[in-house]
């Protein structure tokens, strides 16, 4: 016996290890539910962050928009009338954000915004022989806009390099047009421009329409074919906290009197969705809490009876009704550490499994999960209180059994 | 009273109290036990011996009538002080040495000044090592309590007894599931510690070749004492 242990901590180390069958179950059946929950929640959390950073690298946090165009009707009502109206929308057509150098700027000063990059973006076609495609030309400033979108982390073909004649392309349209790189494509507008350029690089976000349809070009290039010289369509940013984009968007809005949207906005069924897998992953996690703290109670209970006989010589001899509590209460807490400890293990062998197993078609991990020890030490920390907590009920009749009784029993 | 380390005043004691089954078990005990004395309580199964024990070991309360150990009022005591007193003053020896098989021989000894300090330390071993040596065990010290033999057994549950120096020890039948010999040995080391130690004792037993050997016999029938022969 150490001299720095307590007696409650000698008595019910002694216990559970003379109980040795009992507790290597209770302490699997812990072990099996911590398991389940650090898979769980490791695959939930590298699952979405997957899911997040797709999303998140296909699109700007923010985008400034020039105000929508809205007619408003000129008659009043006067005192004591009513007037019913029915106002036509106005067709919005591609338009200019007004000094879109200062608002550039006056977003580079805030302390909440990372990138700024102004686009240009606006409807056209693709002309070979024959037939055509529309499409959406977006006009870029290369070194910004790599820093919303990482396109050539997505491309297949081609470098990420434009000039003044230069278009990049998805696999989409490339394929519908019978189109490789290096080859020229013309590029015409409703308005009547048209402009021959090459293909330096095809890519592949993923989505089918986003392959097909959008196409990248130089500022320059977009503003000239799009009439837009010296005009940008949109600014397009990224926010320190992405979480934070819709607040920011809020506030950017009404500072600057465009139109500020923001991925949470444009997203928000998607959000839903990661609220809905976050609420049921929840649910599971805490019902298989609840079997573990259920189990160790009852392991405790039965251990309270088979116990009795010591728990009477333990009070004849002086011990008092706190340190037989506290014996039982330290047998759960141990029973939910040491089980967490083995699920964590467990959990983290199922994962390792998960990497070998779960791949794409091509060989590639499928997503990938970064094991956070804070998981692990938050299981340890609340398998233990619920070790703890499942004692206290056994651990209370324990201190109540009457001496006598035990002692006879 | 002052030499008496354990005085009955009227003790009665019922059972089921408040139902049609109430009985009364103890009618009215009036006991004193002196320092130093050896008793042994006799009579046959169902006279209320192991109820009177477990009044006067502190671990049941008399329905009536006044418990003195050592010249204190217990009536008036709460259950941590009961704890308390118990732990100081009284060693239990259990008919089936109820011994926690969990601990080995030394720690076992060592259980009542381990429960009442809290800590483990050198001076509670040592104590425990010399009470085990008294009672010829120092080769056992670390066995597991399983791992000996009944009059072994025994001869530990006397040792923890003894280990915080109380002024009485109650005994119930100590000897009873031990063969002969070994049922005399553990006798004799009793015999021996209250000579030596001054130590009371009270046992109970149906040994009537034994109860001879002790320094007053009580006879205890229907929850009365009968008679009492001094020697």
């Amino acid at each position: 016996m150490n001299s720095f242990i307590p007696f409650e901590w000698i008595a019910a180390i002694r216990f559970l290890r003379e109980g040795r069958l009992q507790t290597l179950f209770i302490i699997s059946g812990v072990a099996i539910g911590v398991g389940v929950i650090v898979f769980m929640s490791a695959l939930l959390s590298g699952l979405q962050a997957n899911l997040f950073y797709r999303l998140l690298s296909s699109q700007p946090h923010i985008t400034l928009e020039r105000p929508k165009q809205v007619v408003t009707s000129v008659r009043k009502a006067e005192l004591g009338q009513q007037i019913i109206s029915a106002v036509q929308m106005p067709p919005q057509r591609v338009g200019a954000v007004d000094q879109w150098q200062k608002v550039r700027d006056l977003m580079r000063l805030r302390k909440d915004v990372v990138t700024v990059s102004p686009t240009v973006t606006g409807p056209a076609f693709v002309v070979k022989g024959s037939s055509n495609q529309a499409i959406s030309l977006t006009g870029i400033d290369v070194d910004q806009y790599i820093k919303i979108v990482p396109l050539p982390d997505k491309m297949v073909s081609g470098t990420y390099r434009l000039t003044n004649n230069d278009i990049m392309i998805g696999t989409q349209l490339a394929e519908d047009m019978g189109m490789q790189l290096g080859d020229k494509l013309r590029v015409a507008t409703a308005e009547g421009a048209n402009r021959t350029l090459t293909i330096v690089g095809i890519f592949d976000f993923g989505n089918r329409s986003a392959n097909q349809r959008t196409t990248f070009v130089l500022l320059s290039t977009a503003q000239n074919l799009l009439n837009l010289v010296g005009s940008v369509t949109s600014i397009d940013m990224t926010v320190k906290d992405p979480y934070e984009a819709e607040n920011i968007a809020q506030s950017i809005a009404s500072e600057t009197g465009l139109n500020a949207l923001s991925w949470i906005a444009n997203n928000s069924q998607f959000f839903q969705g990661m609220n809905a897998q976050s609420m049921s992953s929840m649910l599971i996690r805490l019902f298989v809490g609840l079997s573990v703290a259920a189990g160790i109670a009852s392991v405790l209970v039965v251990s309270v009876v088979q116990r009795q006989k010591d728990i009477g010589i333990l009070r004849a001899m002086g011990g008092s009704r706190g340190q037989i509590m506290r014996v039982f209460l330290i047998q759960g807490a141990v029973v939910g550490l040491l089980g967490s400890m083995l699920g964590s293990f467990l959990g983290f062998l199922l994962l390792m499994a998960w990497r070998v197993a779960a791949k794409n078609p091509d060989g590639s991990v499928m997503f990938v999960i970064t094991l956070d020890p804070k998981l692990f030490i938050y299981a340890a920390l609340i398998a233990t209180l619920t070790g703890l907590v499942a004692a206290v009920t056994p651990a209370v009749r324990a201190a109540r059994l009457d001496p006598v009784v035990a002692i006879r029993g | 009273m002052d030499s008496a380390v354990l005085s009955l005043q009227s003790v009665c004691k019922s059972y089921a109290v408040g139902t049609p089954v109430e009985t009364e078990v103890l009618h009215g005990i009036d006991l004193q036990l002196s320092k130093g004395e050896f008793v042994a309580l006799i009579g046959p199964s169902g006279s209320g011996k192991s109820t009177l024990l477990n009044i006067m070991g502190l671990l049941d309360r008399p329905s009536s009538g006044k418990l003195l150990i050592n010249g204190q009022d217990t009536s008036t005591m709460n259950e941590v002080q009961l704890t308390q007193l118990r732990g100081q003053a009284i060693g239990f020896v259990f008919q089936t040495h109820l011994l926690l098989t969990a601990f080995t021989a030394l720690e076992n000894v060592m259980m009542p000044l381990l429960l009442q300090r809290g800590h483990p330390d050198e001076a509670m071993k040592s104590r425990a090592a010399t009470l085990l040596e008294q009672v010829g065990l120092a080769k056992w010290r670390n066995n597991l309590v399983n791992n000996m033999s009944g009059g072994q057994q025994q001869r530990v549950a006397i040792a923890r007894a003894l280990a915080l120096s109380p002024s009485l020890i109650l005994a119930d039948e100590p000897t009873g599931n031990l063969d002969t010999k070994s049922a005399d040995a553990v006798f004799e080391l009793m015999r021996k510690v209250n000579q030596d130690s001054g130590t009371t004792f009270l046992m109970v037993t149906h040994n009537v070749t034994m109860a001879d050997k002790c320094d007053r016999v009580l006879n205890l029938v229907d929850g009365n004492i009968l008679t009492e022969t001094r020697k």
